[in-house]
């Protein structure tokens, strides 16, 4: 059964456009087929980020009004067998777009792919109305930071009302020694405070900005920190229980350790 | 002249209790109150009598409750104090016993997220950074309390907020509020925010409040208040 995946936050730039073409690339490497979905109608960038922004004719606002069929509009990535990219609108009106519109899409995708992923625009009005309308499961992404955080529990909140599979969490942008510093919210206190499943941590890691702008998404380098990040929570949606890579569980024990000795009191 | 004695006075230390007969009709007893309490010559130098009214098992709208005040307060130097009666409209139970009733939520109440209930609420759950819960009666959180807490939201100072870890951004009791520190500071187990003799909200250990708040024990404390 194919699945549609809807990637969000709340809040804007803390990595929902980056997770998607590296979940998508990295679910194409495990050989599923995939189709990206960009419904940040106005400020699209998925399709820079997977350097296939040269190869636009049609968008989703094309499809959705019936400017041409669906198939004209996707753009195959030519590095794999089955990655394709269904492109935003950079210049239409967000209410061009509905939910209607994305669950018909949908529904026509997953008779040809395993794995749509939707790169959800920032917000809780139309634009993530739209994004969730036809997803099955949902993927928050925060940072740890305070705000980051706070929007993804407004987020969570909104999701549990749709009829979705509980949400997952994938914290983004971590950097160790803040959190050893207790500068930044460790992943134990996030997690107490969104009580959802954790899907994945990433790293902070200069050479994802590197990649994204080479148009080549970070998770097609075997060996970076994020790189295996992101190939691991790719394994994770695929049902594999894999466990937190080394510098994860560094970060695990030192939370662990934190209350063991009893900071909180 | 007859003698009905749809109204009887009785003379108290704290005023008179105007005992009203609940067989006879609505404007026998208006008549005769009007009659009797005429009757009676009052001491001029007397100061106000308060006057409470008992109506036994009789109802009385709002627009009759305002024509008996009014009828007594025509009378020189009474003031109706309290009307009482034995019986109360459905509705009036129901509300009573929705004010009175404790409502168990299982839940994490998220950012953006108000939960506002009528009588004692018990959550089961978080109440995170930007939540709300919003009752009329007491809150009990056994969970953590991150975000923001009302109790007694309609008025009711004795109303108190106890959480399993506090942790507010704001505690709020009828129409005091006190907020956290704006320094970083940790939580709280097990304790109770409540409104002090000084009229601000302190929070303490639970047995501590407990002792201030006997009333939290059992039933009766609805009834009390009803
Ligand atoms: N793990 C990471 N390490 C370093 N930079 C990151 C990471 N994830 C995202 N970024 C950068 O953060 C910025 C915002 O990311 P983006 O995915 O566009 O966010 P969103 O789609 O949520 O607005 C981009 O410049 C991106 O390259
Ligand atoms: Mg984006």
């Amino acid at each position: 059964m194919a699945e549609a995946i809807v990637i969000t936050s709340g809040k804007g730039g803390v990595g929902k456009t980056t997770t998607t073409a590296n979940l998508g690339t990295s679910l194409a490497l495990l050989d599923k087929k995939v189709c990206l979905m960009d419904t940040d109608i106005g400020l699209r960038n998925l399709d820079v980020v997977m350097g296939l922004e040269n190869r636009i004719i049609f968008d989703i606002i094309d499809v959705a009004k019936g400017k041409c069929k669906l198939k004209q509009a996707l753009i195959k990535d030519k590095r794999f067998d089955y990655l394709y990219l269904l492109p935003a609108a950079q210049t239409s009106d967000k209410n061009d777009l509905s939910p209607e519109a994305m669950i018909e899409m949908i529904s026509e995708l997953k008779k040809e792919f395993d794995y749509i992923i939707i790169d959800c625009p920032a917000g809780i009005e139309q634009g993530y109305k739209n994004a969730v309308a036809g997803a099955d499961q949902a993927i928050v992404v925060t940072t740890p930071e305070k705000s980051s955080v706070r929007d993804a529990d407004r987020i969570i909140g909104l999701l549990e009302q749709e009829e979705l599979e509980p949400a997952k969490l994938v914290i983004n942008r971590i950097r160790n020694h803040m959190m050893k510093n207790g500068d930044m919210l460790t992943i134990d206190e996030i997690i107490q405070i969104l009580s959802i499943d954790l899907l994945g941590i990433v790293a902070d890691d200069d050479e994802v900005i590197k990649a994204s702008n080479h148009g080549e998404p970070i998770a097609f380098q075997p060996n970076t920190k994020a790189s295996i990040s992101y190939r691991n929570i790719a394994r994770r949606i695929l049902g594999e229980s894999v466990p937190l890579q080394s510098f994860e569980e560094e970060q695990g024990m030192l939370t662990k350790m934190k209350k063991f000795f009893g900071m909180r009191n | 002249m007859i003698k009905n004695q749809y109204v009887t006075i009785k003379g108290t230390r704290d005023g008179l209790t105007l005992n009203l007969d609940d067989t006879c009709s609505f404007q026998q007893l208006l008549n005769e109150l009007d009659k009797t309490l005429s009757q009676d010559d009052i001491d001029v130098e007397q100061s106000m009598i308060t006057v409470k009214v008992k109506l036994g098992n009789r109802y009385l709208h709002s627009d009759q409750e305002e024509q008996l005040r009014t009828l007594i307060r025509q009378k020189n130097k009474l003031v109706v104090q309290d009307i009482e009666s034995n019986v109360i409209t459905k509705e009036q139970a129901m509300r009573w016993k929705e004010e009175s009733d404790m409502r168990i939520i299982t839940k994490t109440v998220r950012s953006g997220q108000v939960i506002e209930i009528t009588g004692d609420l018990l959550l089961i759950g978080d109440v995170n950074p930007g939540g709300t819960v919003k009752a009329t009666g007491n809150i009990f959180v056994m969970g953590n309390l991150r975000g923001i807490a009302h109790a007694g939201y309609k008025g009711n100072q004795d109303a108190v907020i106890m959480a399993s870890y506090m942790h507010p951004v704001q505690l709020r009791i009828a129409t005091l509020y006190s907020r956290s520190p704006d320094y970083e500071s940790d939580g709280v187990y097990m304790e109770c925010g409540y409104v002090d003799q000084s009229g601000k909200i302190i929070i303490d250990r639970l047995q501590v409040v407990a002792k201030k708040r006997p009333e939290l024990n059992g039933f009766e404390r609805s009834v009390l208040n009803g």
